[in-house]
């Protein structure tokens, strides 16, 4: 018996999500970004080099703060408890300095945010920073986009090697260069330079260079748009932080749609046409490979680089330029609607912002005043809680006192401690034999801190019940700063008679 | 999943999940996100066959790298041990002056005194070592056996009426009542003169009668004036500070039925610097000689 099969034709048709397609892990898809010259990127360059030259150079400017205090004009001294900045110099005790530019760092980006959009992501981010070196290097001795891609696809030969080698080298360079500077902010950076040549360094230096010499490697040249995507929760708030005011990389399809490519229009006439001429350069350039014509999307860091191709090639073909262009969703709905109306400043002018800024220089100003006002000697008093009291054979009563004495200035300073605010108290100081009176003199090494235990007796003729006022001093004469501390003084609740 | 839905927006199969109207994608995790737990996955293998990990019936896997926070902190103590050697053969050969004296030892021997003062002395003399009625203060200036640093230590040493050491401190005030040494009223009008002598209210009739009765019965260790004598453990009378109460009642109590405190000698107990520390400890409160 013969089967007969009527014809029929094979469609070509595929489901979209396949058995065969579907992936629940993707890899990821290597992105070639073009090179790219316009305004932004201009602007670009001289961020980068500024925000390098300030983390790789600052550690190495010299501030003079006399024989007792380190030359180096930042330090963060984690082993003796110092930060100093310039002419600033922090105690452990006065981080709230370091709180308060935190919060006023997270306040400033909610204002950059509210208004630029995510201009940290896209010009300032070290990630961004980074990624945008290891591509100079990339580009230097790879090529340009079509050579990368090309260089990438063919076999491994000889100069695959040398090319992708001389690459990584010079990655690792600047790897270890980021990590090394980093450390040099924590010491004084000559002499950690020279123990680090001479492998004299402490270890943590070696460790710390070696996580973060492995973490700038691993992040700007592998993983890149990776960490924008999936790793940073910045991207996640700032979605939320933006509004119909803020402003975005926008790709204006209201004037650009229906795209057509030049041959296109050489062949369907030109009218039917808006201005993209499909040319892909804005997907070419883009770090994070997305096109940024579907719209606004989570992946985009608004580095603003297709705003430059599409500049350039509005120009050549003899169109305004602006296809692609940082726009708010305000003015984008306006202009779909058919309102021609323009993104200007006037975007900035809002209540949100507003109060993002009183906010923002309210903390400035009173860090300030603190900042201006702040003691360098000061006194902190811990009253001894067991015994409260003690009652000495000639009937007076003793308090036990802890005095911290701190000398927050980076000269030795001679200071009188004094007590005030009960008649007739005498203090004295353990392990000074000087005879009791109710004022002794201190001398205070540079910038450290003395702690003294102190006796106080008072007769109980002079004192009101269980609890007297009273009050320490310290005082300077030379530069006459001086600080108080209001302490109790116990004593029994009545007197034996 | 019979039902797939897609997103028409972005052609996306969605997992099902929505939340006020928003769904999820059911995009792709990366495959690196992939790969980095896998290596979490072989870390922790390759931890649990390093460390101690796996509870067994008793105790547990050792480990090859062979850890333990056991040894870890064994390993501390002996490097604190090592550490403090130094200052503690210092201790061991300087004089207890010497070690007062110097700034280095007496911070070193004032905190080692206070750990033991913790763990021995907080019973009777409590945390602050300001003692309670019968249990002396040992803030003040009042010593009944002396306050200088060769009498704490040799108190420390031997303890007060402590029967197993031979060298203890001992005094025995007669029990003037229980014994009928003297009348009731007679040990009133003592009473009333031991509050004279101490500057306090008291009846002066009372007093002068009573002061002929101490000048026989307790001048002897007492003294005259009532300052009391260290070398026999007689307290002084005429200070503010009173051991069982300064009251009329109180003293009376106390001529009558004298209660006797006892003080263990530690010689036999803690090593001599550990007494060296104490002594050290007990004499920066406050009121050493």
């Amino acid at each position: 018996m013969v089967t007969v099969y009527n014809s029929v034709e094979r469609v070509d048709a595929e489901a979209v999500n396949s058995k065969e397609k579907r992936v629940d892990y993707a890899a990821r898809v290597k992105i070639f970004p073009k090179r790219v010259a316009g305004s932004f990127r201009s602007l670009k360059w001289w961020i980068m080099l500024i925000t390098l030259g300030i983390y790789y150079v600052t550690p190495w400017i010299r501030w003079d703060r006399g024989p007792h205090a380190p030359d180096q004009a930042v330090l963060v001294d984690l082993a003796n408890g110092r930060f100093y900045f310039f002419f600033i110099e922090i105690w452990p005790q006065e981080l709230f300095y370091i709180a308060g530019l935190l919060i006023m760092a997270g306040v400033g980006l909610f204002l950059v945010t509210s208004t630029v959009g995510r201009a940290w992501c896209g010009y300032t981010c070290p990630q961004t920073v980074w990624v945008d070196l290891f591509l100079v290097v990339e580009r230097w001795v790879e090529g340009d986009r079509n050579a990368r891609i090309k260089l990438d696809k063919g076999p491994y030969t000889f100069d695959k090697w040398r090319k992708r080698l001389l690459k990584h080298a010079i990655w690792i360079v600047i790897a270890v260069a980021t990590g090394g500077a980093w450390i040099f902010y924590f010491a004084d950076a000559p002499t950690l330079l020279w123990s680090f040549i001479t492998v004299d360094a402490p270890l943590v230096a070696y460790s710390t260079v070696a996580i973060l010499t492995a973490t700038t490697y691993v992040f700007a040249a592998f993983m890149r748009e990776q960490v924008c995507t999936y790793m940073c929760p910045w991207p996640r708030i700032q979605g939320a932080m933006l509004d119909e005011d803020s402003l975005v990389v926008t790709y204006n399809d209201w004037r650009g749609e229906g795209r057509g490519s030049q041959k296109q229009r050489r062949a369907e006439g030109e009218e039917k046409f808006g201005d993209c001429i499909d040319c892909n350069l804005c997907v070419a350039v883009c770090p994070q490979g997305i096109d940024i014509r579907d719209g606004q999307q989570l992946e985009c860091i608004t580095c603003a680089l297709c705003i430059d191709a599409c500049d350039g090639v509005m120009e050549k073909i003899g169109k305004p330029k602006g296809l692609i262009s940082y726009a708010t969703l305000r003015t984008y709905n306006a202009n779909t609607a058919g309102v021609d109306s323009p993104t200007t400043w006037r975007s900035f002018i809002r209540p949100r912002t507003y109060i993002y800024i009183g906010v923002w220089a309210l903390i400035g100003l009173v860090m300030l005043g603190f900042l201006l006002t702040r003691d360098r000697l000061d006194v902190n008093v811990l009253h001894d809680r067991n015994p409260v009291y003690v009652r000495l054979s000639d009937g007076s009563i003793r308090n036990g006192y802890t005095i911290k004495i701190l000398n927050m200035k980076a000269e030795p300073r001679a200071i009188t401690l004094s007590l005030s605010g009960i008649n007739g108290a005498t203090m004295s100081v353990v392990g000074q034999d000087a005879a009791a009176g109710n004022a002794i003199e201190v001398a205070l090494k540079p910038d450290k801190l003395v702690a003294l235990k102190v006796y106080v007796s008072a007769s109980p003729a002079n004192l009101s019940g269980e609890r007297s006022d009273m009050e320490f001093k310290v005082s300077d004469k030379t530069d006459g700063e001086q600080s108080t501390y209001s302490a109790n003084f116990n004593g029994p609740a009545r007197e034996e008679k | 999943m019979a039902n797939k839905e897609v997103d028409q927006i972005s052609g996306i199969e969605t997992t099902g999940h929505e939340w006020d109207g928003i769904k999820e994608l059911n995009n792709p995790l990366p495959r690196w996100w992939l790969y980095t737990f896998y290596a979490c996955c072989l870390w922790a293998l390759g931890y649990a066959i390093a460390y101690p990990a796996i509870p067994l019936i008793k105790g547990n896997t050792a480990g090859f790298l062979g850890y333990s926070s056991r040894a870890d902190v064994a390993d501390e103590l002996t490097k604190a041990k090592v550490a403090q050697a130094g200052l503690l053969s210092k201790i061991e050969s300087s004089s207890l002056e010497e070690i007062r004296k110097d700034p280095t030892l007496l911070q070193f021997a004032v905190s080692g005194g206070r750990s033991a003062f913790l763990v021995n002395c907080v019973q009777c003399h409590g945390a602050g070592a300001s003692g309670s009625p019968g249990y002396p203060n040992l803030n003040d200036d009042d010593w009944i056996w002396g306050g200088k640093l060769e009498d704490i230590y040799t108190t420390l040493k031997h303890g007060i009426r402590f029967q197993w050491d031979d060298d203890t401190r001992t005094s025995q005030m007669p029990a003037f009542g229980a014994d009928e040494l003297l009348k009731k009223g007679q040990i009133n009008d003592v009473a009333e003169f031991v509050r004279q002598l101490a500057g306090l209210e008291h009846n002066a009739e009372a007093a002068t009668w009573g002061a002929k009765a101490y000048a026989e019965h307790c001048a002897a260790c007492h003294k005259d004036t009532g300052e009391g004598d260290r070398e026999q453990g007689a307290p002084s009378l005429k200070d503010a500070i009173w051991f069982y109460g300064s009251s009329k009642e109180e003293i009376a109590q106390q001529i009558a039925r004298p209660r006797h405190g006892v003080m263990p000698g530690w010689i036999n107990r803690l090593d001599d610097n550990t007494l060296k520390k104490l002594t050290v400890y007990v004499h920066s409160l406050g009121g050493g000689e």
